[in-house]
């Protein structure tokens, strides 16, 4: 409970704060309270943002409290890239940020300015798959599908890292990708073979 | 609808899932990754208390939050016909099924219970504000304790006794085992979360995106509790990231969002979070089993008790077949059983893969094993002595059985003949190494299905019917049944799925899709066949005298079975005959001979485990699962699902367990970080194999299913090889290391 007040206190402190600098700018006796909040959060709520996604520039406004993730599939719209508990617990989510992979629900928005992400969409050259994915589809690498876009991205990273040398390398690098339907055996399988054929991933 | 996207580059094989490049490539559309037009986001707020009433909601910070359009509780919620009072027959016991209702009234059942959704323009905006609503509850004692509770006779309710012969019969035997066995509470624990985005047209017309093992069911569900007819309910289910049972039904997330779509007049999407994953759709109950079996020296079964509890919630009696495999997986001539629920104060669980047969052979199968070491007899031989060839309780022969193969092979590939004769005698680079097998029974049924086939005047067949797929690649499947029907090649083929416009498809649960829909599927093709012949004897003046049994359709031609050159092209045919397409819908039933077979699909798995005998940790030095499912239509596929069975086994029995805080009522372990479903580094390599025996009586593709049998037993193998390798007997899952040492 006095954790809670504790909270609110900064929280109020910090909101109080910057509705000072949005006040001075809004006439603010004219605004009931929910206006009120709404006119600072026009303010507080729009962080610019310029970054590289699969290759192409974008310059966008977000709420510094949306996660990379929910900025991906909610304002850009690439919606191959999944939420599975945004919590960092199962990989679904896994992006390429500056060829790292990373949790995207992880990292705020904002904290990738001028990173460059590769999601799942980025992968394929066009028409040709990128070799993982073929992989994926030749040993059946996947049931659902849900979890694919993060086990692909993650066995990609895993391969670049040098990781993929034996079955029980590359499951311990893929550890933190969870497959519920249990394709795991097959998910190994793919990235052995992508790493044996020697294709540039 | 983009099941069939098709890379130009690649050529896959036939093997291959017709959806793999959407699921590769990110395109695939699952329920959260829809769009439409001025979407806003719906967030729970959820109950903290496990019993009781709201006695105050406290909106008003919440309300001023930026963005918020709509605050909905009990208070406004606007009333939903099906959620009216259900007119019960007083004289008739049982009870309502009518769905959970949401927002109808301040009571509260169980800790995490939906009791407000805030519905913003964004997401942010809507999980902020659903932090700044309060709730003051009125709160009263709760039950949620189940190992105490189930000992209390008074708060059980019977769900019905067999009996077959003589009571307990089995302490007459030469040998007898009484054992009680536990399971914890199990979580489905999709990747996906449950999401379900609804669009209203007005006021009567209303499409919603969810996430559901049946479309048709939502469907029904959906217009019976607005009040629309069927016709103005569509539901898309697209893709299906996993649901093993959580979408059999409609939990209250899927009425809520199209409640709050209706009162914001805008499109509303709900997902739930992991936390909700557990506490609003459904798990495995927990269960309490104890079984008295026993055999004569010649070892013949001479009875087998087994008597059941499970939880429920205090809102639904949800009942599973726990006990029923006792009852007709062997040759036995005593057997009683006995089910019993027990209601608590939490939600309210629902089939989980392999439903209540899962936990029932985790005690039957543990038991005969333990019976099997008392006599001093080999397990496997114990099985095959009691091998049932008449199904017991229905007195009648089995369409197909061939369990026996799969016993023999288990033993071949998991190197049975090393199993040592003495627990706890043989290591292996200092690991306790002990064999084990297990086996299960589902019911391979078969049910209605509708199935439209549409060929193009380009020689392309479109096969569509209303069903989902949640990850056995049910589209992969009916295109081979298609194209084995027709004889044509399966890349002009495209089946569709996941929309209530197309023909009614069954949900999709109990192991029963290939059969189901694949009946409906050859079904539907035998009759485009039919209609093609016709269309060849009415418009091609080379067929003209002939009659359609003198006809064959193959290759993409109608031919004249006694001279094959006489031939034309389907798209000749439909040109010759002006017709663009034709479209045909056909639904089919069940076994014409039903009543004359038992169906059933069968399992066995075998396990080599390896024990550390310091810390207790369990490996897997052999997995071999082996089912007969009929015969195999799609190889590549139903082997990832035997895989699949056999992962999740491995889960059941060494780590899933959902923990309750019987302090609060909540869920202490609601996230994957706690809840431990097996790893990459959990998995071992896995071997599963199929008699791939048809069953004609079931089905034309001669298919019984494999979802459930895959995981069936699974569990008791691996506490079966843990004593193999200890000589400690586990009886409760799952099996920690703590607990082994």
């Amino acid at each position: 409970m006095d954790q809670n007040k504790d909270c609110s206190g900064r929280r109020d402190f910090i909101k109080k704060t910057t509705a000072l600098t949005a006040l001075s700018i809004v006439p603010a006796s004219l605004l009931k309270a929910g206006e009120k909040n709404e006119a600072i959060a026009t303010f507080i709520e729009k962080a610019p943002l310029k970054l590289e996604i699969n290759g192409k520039p974008y310059s966008l406004t977000v709420d510094p409290r949306m996660s990379l993730l929910d900025m991906l599939r909610e304002q850009v719209g690439l919606t191959g890239t999944k939420k599975g508990c945004d919590q960092g617990h199962c990989g679904s989510c896994i992006v390429h940020v500056d060829g790292k992979r990373v949790n995207s629900c992880l990292t705020l928005a904002t904290e990738n300015n001028g990173a460059k992400i590769t999601t799942i969409e980025g992968l394929a050259d066009g028409d040709n798959l990128h070799p993982m994915q073929e992989a994926f589809i030749r040993h059946d690498a996947f049931q659902c599908g849900y979890c694919t876009p993060g086990q692909i991205m993650s066995a990609v990273a895993c391969v670049k890292e040098g990781k993929a040398n034996s079955p029980e390398e590359i499951k311990e690098y893929m550890g933190s990708n969870i497959c519920r339907c249990g394709a795991y055996p097959n998910i190994v399988e793919a990235i052995l073979d992508v790493k044996k054929s020697g294709a540039k991933v | 609808m983009d099941n069939n996207i098709k890379s130009p580059a690649i050529q896959f094989a036939d093997d291959d899932r017709v959806d793999g490049i959407a699921k590769v490539t990110g395109r695939a559309k699952y329920t959260a990754d829809q769009r439409p037009d001025n979407m806003v986001y719906g967030v729970f707020v959820t109950s903290t208390i496990a019993k009781g009433a709201i006695k105050n909601m406290v909106l008003h910070k919440a309300k001023d939050a930026p963005g918020v359009i709509e605050i909905i509780h009990y208070l406004n919620c606007p009333e939903v016909p099906g959620h009216t009072p259900y007119k019960k027959d007083p004289a008739k016991k049982g009870y309502e099924w009518r769905g959970l209702k949401i927002f109808q009234n301040n009571l509260v059942h169980h800790f995490g219970q939906p009791i407000a959704l805030v519905v913003a323009d964004t997401w942010e905006r809507a999980l902020h504000a659903s932090s700044l609503v309060k709730a003051e509850y009125i709160t009263e004692a709760f039950e949620t304790d189940f190992d105490k509770l189930r000992k209390d006779e008074s708060k059980l309710k019977p769900m019905g006794t067999y009996k077959r012969g003589e009571e307990n019969a089995y302490k007459k035997a030469d040998f007898y085992v009484e054992a009680e066995y536990d399971i914890p509470i199990e979580t489905h624990n999709p990747i996906e979360m449950h999401a379900t985005i609804a669009v209203w047209e007005g006021d009567n017309k209303l499409t919603v995106y969810d996430k559901s093992q049946g479309p048709k069911g939502t469907q029904s569900e959906l217009a019976r509790n607005f009040g629309l007819e069927e016709k103005n309910v569509r539901v898309i289910t697209e893709y299906v990231g996993g649901a093993f049972g959580s979408g059999l039904r409609s939990w209250p997330h899927v009425p809520a969002a199209c409640i709050a779509a209706k009162m914001v007049k805008r499109p509303v999407k709900v997902v739930l979070n992991r936390r909700q994953m557990f506490s609003m759709v459904g798990y495995r109950p927990q269960s309490w089993q104890w079984i008295g079996i026993g055999a004569n020296k010649d070892g013949k079964l001479a009875g087998i008790t087994h008597h059941a509890i499970s939880n429920s919630s205090r809102l639904e009696d949800f009942r599973e077949g726990i006990v029923n495999a006792s009852q007709y997986l062997y040759e036995c001539p005593n057997v009683n059983t006995s089910y019993k629920i027990l209601p608590l104060d939490i939600n309210t669980p629902t089939w989980m893969r392999g439903p209540g047969e899962a936990s029932g052979a985790f005690a039957l199968e543990c038991a005969l094993d333990e019976l099997a070491y008392k006599m001093n007899m080999d397990p496997v031989e114990l099985r095959i002595r009691n091998y049932a060839t008449v199904h017991p309780v229905r007195k009648l022969p089995w369409s197909s059985k061939y369990l026996k193969e799969c016993y023999e092979t288990g033993i071949e590939k998991v190197g049975w003949k090393n199993r040592p004769a003495v627990p706890g005698s043989l290591k292996e680079n200092g690991m306790l190494v002990g064999y084990g097998m297990g086996g299960g029974v589902f019911g391979a049924g078969r049910g209605n299905a509708a199935v439209k086939a549409i060929l193009s005047q380009d020689g392309k067949l479109v096969l569509q019917s209303a069903v989902s797929d949640m990850g056995p690649g049910t589209a992969t499947t009916m295109t081979k049944i298609a194209a084995e029907t027709m004889q044509m090649p399966q890349q002009k083929i495209t089946f569709m799925l996941g929309d209530t416009d197309f023909p009614p498809g069954p949900t999709q649960g109990g192991s029963t899709t290939t059969s189901t829909l694949g009946g409906g599927v050859s079904l539907v093709c035998e009759e485009l066949k039919k209609h093609l012949k016709e269309l060849a004897i009415a418009h091609a003046d080379s067929f003209k005298n002939m009659k359609a049994d003198e006809l064959d359709v193959k290759n993409e031609k109608v031919v004249a079975k006694a001279d094959a050159a006489v031939t034309i092209s389907l798209t000749e045919l439909l040109q010759k005959a002006g017709k663009q397409q034709l479209e045909i819908v056909k639904e089919s039933g069940g076994p014409a001979e039903a009543s004359k077979y038992a169906m059933n699909s069968f399992s066995a798995h075998f396990v080599k485990v390896l024990v550390n005998p310091q810390t207790g940790e369990i490996k897997f030095g052999k997995v071999v699962v082996t089912g007969d499912g009929g015969r195999i239509v799609s190889e590549k596929t139903a082997r990832s699902q035997m895989l699949g069975g056999a992962v999740m086994g491995i889960g059941m029995a060494l780590t899933e367990e959902a923990l309750i805080d019987h302090k609060t009522g909540n869920y202490l372990n609601n996230n994957l970080g706690d809840y431990h479903v097996p790893l990459h580094t959990d998995v071992p390599e896995i071997e599963s194999w199929f008699p791939n025996k048809p069953d004609f009586i079931i089905n034309p593709m001669g298919s019984k299913g494999i979802g459930e049998i895959s995981l069936i037993g699974f569990a008791s193998a691996v506490a079966n090889a843990v004593y193999n390798a200890t000589g400690k007997r586990i009886r409760r899952l799952p099996i920690k290391p703590e607990i082994v040492v």
